[in-house]
């Protein structure tokens, strides 16, 4: 399986991702810059962490601009796995792949610190490997990842199992403890919360790993299936 | 827009308006002799700039010739934008500590965060990617003012909105809080990167026709003077002089740090140096006068970002976010094509010329021409006059004995919620300290450390100065800020490499001042040697008094050791119970400059503890063997508060595990006094016998599966607290204060 990881001016948690997967999922990976045309080489896409733009004006509101946004948007309808980390979920969010936006943290600070999560739903090509409501622990590192929607978006999001993780002890403000989210079609993932830099006992876990073991095991079934 | 015509040189010479850029009569008289002429007001300027403590160390040249710079680990010493040290596998380590002090105490936010900025463009000009970012931080007393609380809020939101941004981790620091720092607060920033041999550059003008080339942020108005702003004291008049703290883009600096490490792999650059401290001026002058050339530059091509700018004003800026190269001619298009790739401005400005001239062309006119040495070489060098104060002999004389305490328990639980102790999660939960994914210890421990992806190394490295011994007695308390920054590294599992330095003080015209400043270098140069930690490079942040009030002296140390297999990566939580308890060094009774006698009485005063730097090294030795033998499970340091502070802040990260301390003699010297070269270990049982014959460290206890600390004094339990009473005081200290 071939991955990318989209680099916009500003991405800085783009040598996390690639190392995540190169290193520890043993999977090809490479780089992609903003002004790329295609992706069409790629199996699975990864918007990754970081301050794209500066965060200038919002998070992401300049990022989803991007050349290559167009192509993401393209592997997104194509039923590709796109996952969307932090300033890459805030992006997802702005493209409107995904529903709902971001405010500040309830503290106004930037928070960065490992949480413990719940998998709500263990039934996505993002999570199959987890066990249902298994608690994992996953740093955060951000400023603005108080997720919100409206009740109406809320209820859809319930009822089509929408919410993958939702944090155990709520550190940004964020609605119902959303801490990450899927597209109804369930293939975009967004999450506030970094699993590249949960897969290296080394550096204090690995539990983010099964995220990327997920997608793998999804993407391999589909394929044998298919061949 | 300054549309005020400039003073001619006889007006600034009669009227002697070099004396409001910081130049003095004979300044202004030795640049007269030395260009043949008086100097018009760009030319002041640039005198006044590069002349400046900041930029020319002027004042303290004389004492920081005195460290040891040099040694087989050593690959650059002061005197380029960062040191660099071998770590082997042709790769290096490349670190650099800088002050933002005064920026900081006017625009703490802005002031903080272009330290950062500054002190990251200093590594990444050696070629180096940085990789780690720590910090060394004094305020006043928290509960004294909301001013001081909003320094601190402002200038740790500042190191974390810029740090957090460039995406490089801020793993480690430490903060005093003393009211010495009242209204003139210390915000030095550390930079560490990581490079191969290869890639190694240096900011030099060489090749005669190469041509010069500015990239980066374009060119504003804002940080004109600040190195100048930055060698005066501070005064309650100082907040007018806010324009001359610079605005950080921290996205601007990713892009040029990006942008930069792919040039430093063309061979078509010659040289590149960070615009810091005196922007244009410095980093043009330096860099011709390193390489023994001149520089012309059209100042008409710097690419500007306000209409109008004189030839002063562009020089003397301080706008961030910019670089001065030197590519061979003929290549530019090479680089500039790089710098397209970001959106980066990237304009050839001048060339590399035989004269030794600093040449600056503005408007089809010559508006200076200055030898480039005269400006980064000739600064005149004072050799101050130096007294010892009358309070360093009242404090020699005094006999400090062990205070009487009825109740050690809630001493321990007050000393746990001193601020300068207390957790600093509040701080650190606001950096990014994960990015790049290669921190392997995180803030709150001794040293942080930082593995080298690909390689089974790993980089220990942290800040340390503990103020309050300086002040009571310099040398000892510069001594011990080197031996308290290598015990800190060698508890982690590292072997110790070298040094950087900030060197903290009030206004070197007094001589009580500058014999502070040179006891506590020869301290620190002793130490240096005993320990084999060159000072490879550093900064001198002098004139730090408000309204005639000098700070504590404060040295601080930046120290980065080589942990050689990440196997041997010990940190300070204990691990098991049924683990034994040992402590190794001995305990004298010293309380002067602690922290029980701060607590107890408001203030300090006595004697320093005292340092013996040969065992000091012996004990480091033989930790560092035991670790590396894989004897050692935890490894702490003594440091505030004693071997009772210590042994709460290994249980409080030990996840549920307690501790049965025996002590004996006097209860509070056995348990708060200071006394150096102490370290707190854990051992399991099986590797006693091979520990004990390494270290000769005295077994004072067992790690227990209950979270209690136990103390037993003389066979009578004197403390038996959960460790959940400790840990809430030691964790809700600072949030409390602050709300």
């Amino acid at each position: 399986m071939k991955f990318a990881v989209i680099v916009f001016p500003g991405s800085n948690c783009d040598i996390d991702m690639y190392h995540a997967i190169k290193d520890e999922l043993g999977e090809e990976v490479e780089y992609v810059w903003h002004t790329e045309e295609s992706l069409d080489e790629f199996d699975g896409i990864l918007l990754p962490g970081g301050f794209s733009y500066g965060d200038y004006l919002r998070t992401g509101a300049i990022a989803r601009f991007s050349n290559v946004m167009k192509e993401v948007r393209k592997a997104a309808e194509a039923g590709k796995p796109i996952l969307g980390v932090c300033n890459g979920f805030q992006i997802l969010l702005e493209a409107g792949l995904l529903p709902g936006a971001m405010k500040r943290n309830e503290s106004l600070k930037f928070i960065c610190r490992p949480v413990k999560l719940k998998v709500e739903n263990n039934e996505t090509m993002f999570s199959n490997v987890y066990e249902k409501e298994e608690v994992i622990t996953i740093p955060i590192a951000h400023g603005e990842g108080n997720y919100y929607c409206d009740e109406e978006t809320l209820a859809k999001l319930k009822e089509n199992n929408q919410i993958v993780f939702t944090y155990e002890s709520n550190p940004n403000g964020s609605l119902v403890d959303i801490a990450g989210i899927i597209n109804e079609k369930g293939n975009v993932l967004g999450m506030m919360p970094h699993p590249e830099r949960a897969v290296d006992e080394l550096l204090g876990g690995a539990d983010g790993l099964k995220i990327f073991q997920s997608i793998v095991k999804q993407w391999r079934e589909s394929h044998v299936v298919n061949a | 827009m300054s549309l005020m015509l400039e003073p001619s040189p006889q007006q600034i010479k009669e009227e002697e308006i070099y004396k409001t850029m910081g130049l003095s009569s004979e300044e202004f008289e030795m640049a007269e002799k030395i260009i043949g002429r008086t100097p018009n007001y760009t030319e002041t300027g640039l005198f006044a700039v590069m002349w400046s403590e900041h930029c020319s160390y002027k004042n303290s040249k004389p004492v920081l010739k005195k460290f040891p710079v040099t040694g087989p680990q050593v690959l650059q010493g002061p005197g380029e934008g960062a040191g660099i040290v071998d770590i082997g596998d042709q790769q290096a380590v490349v670190f650099k500590i800088e002050s933002h002090n005064h920026p900081s105490a006017i625009e703490p936010y802005q002031g903080a965060a272009t330290g950062v900025g500054g002190i990251i463009r200093d590594v990444f000009s050696m070629g180096a990617r940085p990789i780690a970012m720590l910090n060394s931080l004094r305020f006043g007393e928290l509960d004294s003012s909301a001013r001081v609380r909003y320094l601190f809020k402002e200038v740790v939101a500042g190191i974390a909105g810029y740090g957090n941004c460039i995406g490089i981790p801020t793993v480690g620091g430490e903060i005093q809080f003393e009211s010495s720092y009242e209204g003139n607060p210390l915000v030095n920033a550390m930079c560490v990167g990581l490079i191969d041999h290869k890639d190694i550059q240096k900011g030099q003008a060489k090749g005669i026709g190469n041509t010069v080339m500015y990239v980066g942020a374009k060119t504003g108005r804002d940080g004109i003077h600040g190195a100048t702003f930055a060698s005066e004291e501070l005064t309650d008049e100082s907040e007018k002089d806010r324009p001359a703290v610079q605005v950080g883009d921290p996205f601007m600096e990713k892009l040029l740090l990006e942008a930069c490490l792919e040039v430093v792999k063309s061979d078509a650059l010659v040289g590149i140096q960070d615009m810091g401290a005196a922007g244009l001026a410095s980093s043009s002058a330096e860099m011709a006068s390193k390489a023994g050339t001149g520089i012309e530059m059209n100042l008409d091509l710097v690419p500007q970002r306000e209409t109008g700018m004189t030839a002063y004003e562009m020089m003397l800026s301080e706008s961030q976010e910019r670089m001065l190269l030197v590519v061979t001619a003929g290549r530019e298009a090479e680089i500039k094509e790089i710098f397209k790739k970001y959106d980066l401005d990237c304009v050839a400005v001048g060339k590399v010329t035989d004269d030794k001239m600093l040449r600056l062309l503005h408007k089809g006119e010559v508006v200076a021409e200055i030898p480039a040495d005269a400006l980064a070489e000739d600064a005149p060098v004072y050799h101050k006059p130096s007294s010892e104060p009358a309070y360093y002999r009242e404090f020699q004389a005094m006999n400090v004995e062990a205070p009487e305490i009825d109740n050690l328990e809630e001493t321990l639980i007050k000393l746990l919620k001193q601020p300068t102790i207390a957790s600093k999660e509040w701080v650190y939960d606001q950096y990014d300290y994960m990015v790049r994914t290669n921190t392997v210890v995180s803030p709150g421990s001794d040293a942080a450390v930082v593995r080298v992806r690909g390689t089974k190394k790993a980089l220990a490295m942290t800040t340390d100065c503990n103020s309050r011994y300086l002040y009571l007695d310099p040398e000892t308390g510069g001594k011990i800020a080197v031996a308290e920054a290598a015990r800190n590294i060698v508890c982690s599992g590292a072997e110790p490499l070298a040094i950087t330095d900030n060197l903290n003080f009030g206004n070197p015209e007094k001589p009580e001042i500058f014999w502070q400043i040179e006891k506590s270098t020869d301290g620190m140069s002793e130490a240096c040697l005993t320990l084999n930690t060159p000072v490879i490079g550093g900064n001198v942040s002098l004139y730090n008094e408000t309204n005639g009030e000098a700070i504590y002296p404060t040295p601080v140390v930046g120290m980065v050791g080589l942990i050689k297999d990440t196997d041997h990566i010990t940190t300070q939580s204990f691990k098991e119970a049924g683990d034994l308890i040992y402590l190794l060094g001995e305990t004298k009774t010293e309380f002067g400059g602690s922290e029980l006698q701060k607590l107890l009485h408001g203030k300090i005063f006595g004697q320093a503890p005292s340092i013996d730097l040969d065992v000091e090294k012996k004990y480091q030795k033989a930790v560092l063997e035991a670790i590396q033998a894989g004897l050692v499970s935890s490894a702490h340091d003594l440091a505030e508060g004693g071997l009772g502070v210590a042994v709460a802040e290994s249980i409080i990260g030990s996840n549920g595990l307690g501790a049965k301390i025996n002590t004996e003699g006097n209860a509070v010297t056995a348990l708060f006094s200071e006394s150096q070269s102490r370290f707190l270990l854990t051992v399991k049982k099986e590797n006693q016998a091979d520990f004990e014959k390494i270290t000769g460290a005295v077994l004072i206890g067992e790690v227990t599966g209950e979270p209690t600390l136990q103390i037993v004094h003389n066979g009578e339990t004197a403390i038996n607290t959960p460790v959940e009473t400790l840990e809430s005081a030691w964790r809700g200290a600072i949030p409390c204060l602050l709300n």
